[in-house]
């Protein structure tokens, strides 16, 4: 592969992570991707009618409450991140 | 196996609602989303009722809806957001009564995705553009307007994405003419992912941020960002901009965020007003628990604008502005009332208040006043220091109202919905009844509701009377042509004849000019204003002044039966002969010079109306004795002529042609349907060709086993035939297509239309010696409703073998029990404080149950007698127990003697799930062995002791929670939540308990049923149904060893148990199925899935008999998924929304065949052509699949 192509390969790829958020890496960190996974699974859980009846029945909290505290939980699903060895 | 899925009871769930003109006509109308389902409502404005106009199977999953306008048009339009990864605009086309689908843009992947937009939608006020976004990043605004030939055209989408921005709401700002403006909540978690400290999470700022379309530069630019109140959730249009005529502000634009305890009036460059939410002054209430808007909905009036804002409660608040041009002078908040939560708000201009709730039936409200002038009181934002905002960081003082029973609103119009169905039996047990009822377990808290659910439709009945004598027939007559009402009630009996009039009373009259003293065959209105009687003797036609025209039958002959209509009769003597009689442009009857025999004994005549603007309508029907009906001339050319015959399996009882509408038949008129009631209780309905008179098309149905009786009545101004046997029956056009549903009544013996001023479309029947007045009401709801309140969520009911009552769990998180409930007000009066006892005792059904901390539990049990549809006893659990899961159980050790065991939890946490103690309550039927018991993580066997149960058995291999179980000798077979199905064995010798079987996905079991002992139906969360197989030679296997220690050293394969089970078949039903049963639906029949829905579908799988239905039948859908493929409402490719998660499998999607009825007639014809058949084999078809299976 000559370097020119490597380097448009890379920066395609770049391209292609920037735009579709939540697409995996060879560097992801077991983190990252847990964090990918709950947000995945909670605009998921948002997104469909039926799970979202299913959850404020069990829960007893209004449907509106659920994808609230849902959508809320999206912002930070798996607790803070690990701190960096490297520093 | 092959199965076929129908929907018997589409979701009446509704998740949102949207309101506008969008027939283009000067009424609004409410578009209704229930998830798979499209549904256009219209409100009547003087009676209140919502009527249905139309309802449609989109195929697809809709997650957003909103309705805009062009500028200066008159007619709305309907964007749809779904899982389809397009945005469609939608028209109602009131012409042919359908969704059109006008522009349908690709912008992505399909599937309910994170960051693909189509869940939210925001539209510009004026019509000009629209914002459709994801839960994240995404963003599309497309630009609206109008072409040279004023149709609706949609630019290209322009990008407004902001990376790792988590996307709350979207809102489209009002502006006025200047360029468009959205608004979005918006959290950015950059930081957050970055910190291990957590400080830049505990930091994050929720930010309220303007898009701006430019519409000069074709171009979106983030306008500006301003951080807001971290907890907001919602925001809500503000009125804004000029109008064009005076240069008055309509508001002062902007938006209202809503959050956790406070709404903030917010815009760009202008001071924030905040107000608090008025909380309930309860006592009982959580003082630490936020409460958040959940629904919200602007209404403008001329130079006025309020805004309706619903708590999570259910309390409504009236949010109103003042202004001085484009600057805010107060935001003010006061309680308005209490409605059910809803899912979406729609306020009408004709004063109503559409309230779509969450669970349970939607309302239709009218508005009384709007709260101008009451007492409540009204939280200003003046009243604060710097409107509120001083200290944004801080919350405001608390303030209260008392909630109080409706006051602003009243119900106008009930819309019932099962959702949602926790549980469900299938059972016969009413007597009288021969198809089995559905008892489910519907709603949630304290609006619950136990249902019977009977096919049919609904009768209301207005009087019932005695007579004094048993009657064979009643007609009604109106006495001119132009009459409204009828005027007479005419009762036949075995000797005479008996008038009534319908006036302010019904009263006998004698000088009718009918013949009193013999019975009577027909009665007529004709020509314009002369009555007709048909008795034995003869035929009297009774002008306007009484003056009676005599027509008297031949010495030594009878007239055995006769048919009427507007200008025609037909009578048959008992010499097996017929005689023609037409009006004549005088008003005389003429009698045709000759009489045609017809060889056997006539049993049945009829002809139809005269079609409107003609002198006769050419054909008529004779039944005879020889087992034939055959079709007869009545034209002047060819006069009693016979044109066709039809032979029959029975003698004829009953004939009765009618015009219906069917637009599966002809959509653009009537069609001439002959029906025949045979004497063995079956209904044959053939097609009439109007050009030669030939009798196509015969579908064939059994209504009961007396001889069918038919008559030709109005139901809703339109034609329909009311079938008597021993069930009664009605035939009727239900939204263009016929329907055949039963009537849930007695049964009658004899009815005719009625129409008086109290009951305009009623009808009119006897059974016995009663006299019936009664009305359909309801043509939509094939299935019947009663139901009986419960005090919780429903979890499950059980039956027991031996009695016919049912025994039911019931249980609500966040709820204090009743115990509870008196404990804590008995400390708080001990505190001597003061304890307002109106707001503790205002009804749970209406206003909810104060809200606990989580872990807090109510639960009951409960035994209901579902015949009479009352509970019998309830059991109320203390101390924070909630009842999970029960079973009747024989324990061997007293004898086989039955026991409910109820498995409980006290203290029980929903999430990460855990509970303090587990309990199995042993109750004794009055007023013990071995069981199988439901307990989480372990499965167990239990005898019982003296005192308590004594342990067995366990299993701790079940890998999450076990949340179904079903046995069936030593085999037992375990639902699990992640796991999907087990297969295990109790091995009684060495009392081992073994898992030998699994599936090889993983599945997230909600309901589950044993097909038969190798085979299970079950369904997931994510509404799927799927059916699993044991190798029958692994199941003998297992079965052979009378240890198990064969099963227990045999290797573990995939990680999980030894065997694996196959998958026959797949298919996603769009809806969270509870239930599953394996049951019967119609006496005789073959045995179905049926299956319910949480949003309250109630379904069937039907097998198919046989290779050839299935290949037809599959080609068809083949056929059907080509055409649907462009007509999508959605725009969801239906093979991939019926295989959302795993790929379709041995299943035929009914649904979508069904809407082959609705084609346009040369499309049917073309498909009919390509399977080799006619349009009407096909039809025929369909119907016979439905009928044989479900008798719906």
């Amino acid at each position: 592969m000559s370097s020119e192509l490597r380097y448009t390969a890379n920066t395609q790829l770049e391209h292609l992570h920037a735009r579709y958020t939540g697409t995996g890496h060879a560097d992801l960190s077991k983190y990252e991707w847990l964090a990918h996974q709950h947000r995945d699974t909670l605009s998921s859980v948002v997104g469909h009618p039926t799970l979202t009846s299913f959850l404020a029945i069990a829960d007893g909290e209004a449907i509106g409450r659920v994808k609230f505290e849902m959508t809320e939980r999206m912002l930070q699903p798996c607790g803070p991140p690990p701190k960096k060895d490297d520093d | 196996m092959h199965l076929y899925n129908l929907t018997l009871q589409p979701p009446t769930a509704t998740t949102q609602a949207i309101v506008g003109n969008f027939s283009g006509a000067r009424q609004q109308e409410i578009i209704v989303s229930h998830g798979t389902r499209l549904e256009l409502l219209r409100p009547d404005a003087q009676t209140g009722k919502v009527a249905t106009v139309i309802a449609t199977d989109v195929f697809g999953s809709i997650r957003s809806l909103a309705a805009f306008r062009l500028t200066g048009g008159t007619k709305d339009y309907a964007i749809v957001g779904s899982d389809s990864g397009r945005i469609v605009i939608l028209d109602y086309d009131p012409k042919t009564s359908s969704f059109v689908k006008l522009h349908q843009e690709t912008y992505g992947k399909s599937g309910a995705r994170r960051i693909v937009p189509g869940q939210y939608l925001a539209t510009d006020p004026k019509g000009r553009s629209v914002m459709i976004s994801a839960m994240e990043k995404s963003k599309l605004v497309y630009i609206l307007n109008r072409d040279a030939a004023a149709n609706l055209t949609i630019s290209s989408p322009l990008e407004a994405h902001k990376n790792a921005a988590i996307i709350h709401h979207i809102v489209g700002l009002d502006v006025g003419f200047e360029n468009p403006m959205f608004a979005a909540l918006e959290v950015d978690y950059t930081e957050s992912d970055q910190d291990p400290t957590g400080e830049a999470f505990n930091n994050a700022e929720k930010m309220l941020t303007y898009y701006e379309l430019d519409l000069g530069l074709n171009h979106v630019v983030r306008k500006w960002s301003e951080p807001t109140d971290p907890r907001a959730n919602l925001l809500v249009q503000v009125p804004g901009g000029q109008l064009a005529s005076s240069d008055r502000f309509d508001g002062p634009s902007g938006v209202l965020v809503c959050c956790e305890d406070h709404i903030i009036y917010r815009h760009a460059d202008a001071a924030q007003h905040r107000v608090p939410i008025p909380r309930r002054k309860n006592p009982l209430e959580d003082p630490s628990r936020g409460l958040i808007i959940t629904a919200a909905v602007m209404h403008k009036m001329k130079g006025a604008f309020f805004f309706l804002l619903q708590s999570e409660d259910g309390d409504l608040y009236k949010v109103t502005i003042e202004h001085e041009e484009e600057e805010v002078k107060s935001l003010k908040i006061k309680y308005f009332d209490t409605v059910p939560v809803a899912s979406s708000l729609c306020i009408l201009k004709s004063g109503f208040l559409f309230v779509a709730s969450e669970f349970g039936n939607h309302f239709l409200y009218q508005f009384q006043k709007l709260g101008d002038d009451d007492n409540e009181p009204e939280f200003s934002s003046t009243s604060y220091p710097s409107f509120g905002m001083a200290e944004p960081s801080v919350p405001l003082p608390r303030a209260f109202f008392r909630p109080r029973p409706l006051e602003n609103l009243v119900v106008a119009d009930e819309l019932e919905s099962l959702d949602p169905i926790i549980d469900s039996k299938v059972m016969n047990l009413l007597p009288n009844s021969d198809t089995p009822q559905i008892f489910a377990a519907c709603g949630r808290g304290p609006g619950s509701t136990f249902r019977t659910l009977r096919h049919g439709l609904e009768v209301e009945e207005s009087v019932s009377s005695d007579l004094p004598g048993i009657p064979n027939a009643v007609w009604t007559t109106k006495r001119n042509e132009d009459d409204p009402f009828d005027s007479y009630i005419i009762l036949s009996f075995v000797n005479g004849t008996l008038v009534l009039s319908i006036g302010e009373t019904i009263e006998e009259v004698q000088d009718t000019g009918f013949l009193s003293a013999a019975p009577t065959l027909a009665v007529q209105q004709i020509g314009a204003d002369a009555l007709l009687q048909v008795h034995p003797q003869g035929i009297r036609h009774v002008l306007v002044d009484r003056r009676v025209n005599e027509w008297r039958v031949p010495q030594g002959k009878t007239i055995v039966c006769a048919t009427t209509n507007k200008r025609q009769v037909v009578v048959a003597l008992s010499s097996a002969e017929l005689v023609y009689f037409e009006l004549d442009l005088d008003g005389q009857l003429n009698e045709y010079q000759d009489r045609k025999a017809m060889g056997s004994t006539v049993l049945a005549l009829s002809i139809a109306e005269v079609p409107e603007g003609r002198q006769r309508t050419p054909y008529l029907a004779v039944g005879c004795e020889d087992q034939t009906v055959r079709i007869i001339s009545l034209d002047p050319e060819s006069t009693l002529d016979t044109i066709s015959l039809q032979a029959l399996t029975a003698p004829p009882s009953s004939i009765c042609i009618a015009d219906m509408l069917d637009a599966s038949i002809n959509k653009a008129q009537p069609t001439m349907f002959v029906n025949i009631g045979l004497q063995n209780g079956v209904l044959l309905r053939t097609v009439l060709d109007p050009i030669n008179g030939q009798l196509t098309d015969t579908r064939t149905r059994f209504l009961g086993t007396r001889p069918v009786k038919l008559v030709r009545v109005q139901i809703q101004r339109n034609p329909a035939i009311l079938a008597l046997s021993s069930r009664s029956w009605l035939n009727y056009t239900y939204q263009n297509l016929m329907h055949f549903t039963p009537l849930i009544y007695d049964n009658l013996d004899y009815a005719w239309s009625f129409s008086a001023e109290l009951s305009p479309e009623g009808l009119i029947g006897i059974a016995g010696s009663v006299l019936r007045i009664f009305q359909v009401p309801k043509l939509g709801m094939k299935l019947k409703q009663d139901s009986m309140p419960l005090s919780y969520t429903p979890r499950k009911f059980i039956t027991h073998p031996g009695n016919n009552y049912f025994y039911m769990i019931e249980g609500d998180h966040r709820v204090l029990s009743e115990e509870a409930t008196a404990k804590k007000l008995e400390a708080l009066r001990q505190q001597g404080k003061r304890i307002d006892e109106e707001v503790i005792n205002l009804p749970p059904e209406q206003f909810g149950r104060p809200k606990a901390a989580a872990s807090t539990w109510g639960s009951c049990i409960r035994i209901i007698d579902p015949i009479e549809a009352k509970t019998l006893s309830v059991i109320n659990l203390e101390d924070n127990e909630a009842a999970f899961s029960l079973a009747v159980v024989p324990f061997s050790a007293r004898g086989g003697e039955l026991h409910l065991v109820v498995g409980t939890a006290a203290d029980t946490h929903v999430s990460p799930r855990s509970c303090s103690s587990g309990f199995l309550r042993t109750y004794k039927f009055v007023d013990e062995g071995r069981a199988l018991e439901f307990q989480h993580k372990a499965l167990r066997i239990y005898d019982i002791g003296k005192k308590k149960l004594l342990r067995k058995v366990e299993n701790k291999t079940f890998t999450t929670a076990i949340v179904s179980l079903a046995t069936q000798g030593s085999r037992i077979i375990v639902g699990d939540m992640q796991e999907s199905i087990q297969f295990a064995v109790y091995k009684a010798p060495e009392n081992r308990l073994l898992t030998f079987a699994d599936d090889s996905q993983p599945r997230w079991i909600s309901a589950m049923t044993m097909v038969d002992y190798n085979t299970i139906a079950a369904a997931d969360r994510f509404g799927n149904v799927f059916v699993n197989r044991l190798d029958p030679k692994i199941s003998d296997q297992v079965v052979d060893d009378p240890t198990g220690a064969g099963i227990l050293h045999e290797k573990a394969q995939l990680m999980g148990a030894p065997h694996k089970t196959k998958m026959l078949a797949h298919f996603h039903v769009g809806d969270l199925i509870t239930s599953i049963h394996k049951v019967s639906l119609v006496a005789g029949g073959r045995e179905v899935l049926l299956y319910t829905g949480l949003h309250g579908t109630i379904g069937i799988l039907v097998p198919f008999v046989s290779k050839e239905d299935v290949d037809f039948i599959s080609t068809l859908e083949q056929h059907m998924r080509t055409e649907q493929g462009q007509a999508s409402l959605v725009g969801r490719d239906q093979l991939s929304w019926r295989g959302y998660y795993v790929p379709v499998k041995a299943v035929v999607d009914g649904d979508l065949c069904e809407t082959y009825a609705r084609l346009p007639g040369t499309k049917q014809q073309a498909i009919a052509g390509e399977l080799d058949r006619t349009v009407g084999e096909v039809l025929k078809k369909l119907e016979q699949l439905r009928v044989t299976a479900s008798g719906f």
